[in-house]
């Protein structure tokens, strides 16, 4: 399931700042792959809410650094 | 600061100040300007009938959203030249209270308005952004737009009526989540508890106000205004108390040292100030 969701979680990433998918990996800084600052991977928490129908509060996202993190994070919101 | 203009009984007023319309002293000045006009529109309606106001849209011209708060390096670097100008606690602090007199007769201007008040909002909506999409009548959401209050990481609340028209306009469960951790709302989310009118696709909150507008214009001026001064009950008492609270937390010690922290912070965008610590 994990990897699901980080294959998703990098898919959407990729769409939502216009990266190629196939260069970012789970343990990429999703910060220096997608080359954004916080308050764009604000905007990647918003996308990720509604693209994968999740609510995650920003406090338990807000150490995360990479795409595989961000994905346990996601996971354990899904349950 | 703001653009103005008034098409078809609409005054559109777009906030353009980069990075994200921080409420600084400019901004405030440019506000307290934009409620002068709406006033000032809404006077020559009663002379001139034909060309009523109908409603105002507040938005946002800048790429990154619709209103980031107060401008915290502003007030701090007016905190730090004035304790460095020997002004005491108690005279910087009567400093900070005139502002939060001067935005507080911005938010309830616009709270009172005659007409009905749109804000049109993406991306961030947070601290004194949040309480301005709250003064407003209907919040129109692209699905981007983000709202939080993170005063809290600074060791203070909101300042601006924020928690008042909170309170007044969602549940305790909301309420409390917002204010006690500090955590954002997405646009959809925010929609099904109530705070935002309508989510709509990136980049069409604008539009859709605008026609949200045009809907309003359609029914009587003088009934739509008694309709809405009838379902906005008054907060004064506790607006006052908000403030209040605010100026006993600015004189803490942790709050200046957490504004010099954020202030200090040279990261892109710091969307949120680091957590105050805990005393």
């Amino acid at each position: 399931m994990i990897q699901d969701i980080q294959t998703r979680l990098i898919a959407v990433a990729a769409k939502r700042f216009k990266r190629d998918p196939s260069a970012l990996k789970p343990s990429d800084d999703f910060y220096e792959a997608l080359d954004i600052d916080s308050m764009e991977a604000l905007s990647l928490l918003t996308t990720l809410e509604s693209e994968l129908g999740v609510e995650v509060p920003d406090y338990e996202v807000q150490d995360c650094r990479t795409f595989a993190e961000l994905a346990e994070v996601i996971a354990r919101r899904l349950g | 600061m703001i653009d103005i203009v008034v098409q078809d009984s609409v005054l559109v007023a777009t906030l353009v100040r980069e990075p994200v319309n921080e409420i600084g002293t400019p901004m405030l000045e440019a506000l307290e300007g934009l409620v002068q006009r709406i006033e000032g529109e809404i006077e020559r309606t009663a002379v001139a009938p034909s060309r009523r106001l109908a409603a105002v849209v507040i938005t946002s011209g800048v790429k990154r959203g619709f209103c980031a708060g107060a401008d915290l390096r502003e007030l701090h670097h007016q905190n730090r030249a004035a304790k460095e100008r020997g002004e005491t606690l108690e005279a910087r602090t009567a400093q900070v209270s005139t502002f939060l007199d001067r935005i507080h007769g911005v938010m309830n201007a616009l709270d009172g308005c005659q007409v009905p008040v749109i804000a049109a909002v993406h991306g961030v909506v947070f601290g004194g952004g949040f309480e301005l999409a709250l003064a407003a009548d209907l919040i129109i959401a692209d699905k981007t737009a983000r709202f939080a209050f993170p005063e809290l990481r600074l060791g203070l609340v909101p300042g601006f009526g924020g928690i008042p028209r909170l309170k007044r306009d969602l549940g305790n469960a909301v309420v409390r989540d917002l204010l006690l951790t500090g955590r954002s709302l997405g646009a959809e989310r925010a929609h099904q508890v109530g705070l935002v009118s309508q989510v709509v696709a990136e980049g069409q909150s604008l539009a859709v106000a605008l026609r949200t507008a045009q809907q309003v214009r359609r029914f009587p001026s003088y009934t739509v205004g008694l309709a809405k001064r009838f379902i906005k009950p008054d907060l004064s008492a506790e607006l006052a108390q908000e403030r209040a609270l605010f100026l006993q937390l600015w004189q803490l010690p942790p709050v200046e040292a957490a504004l010099a922290r954020f202030d200090a912070d040279t990261s892109a965008m710091p969307y949120l100030p680091a957590v105050v610590e805990a005393t």
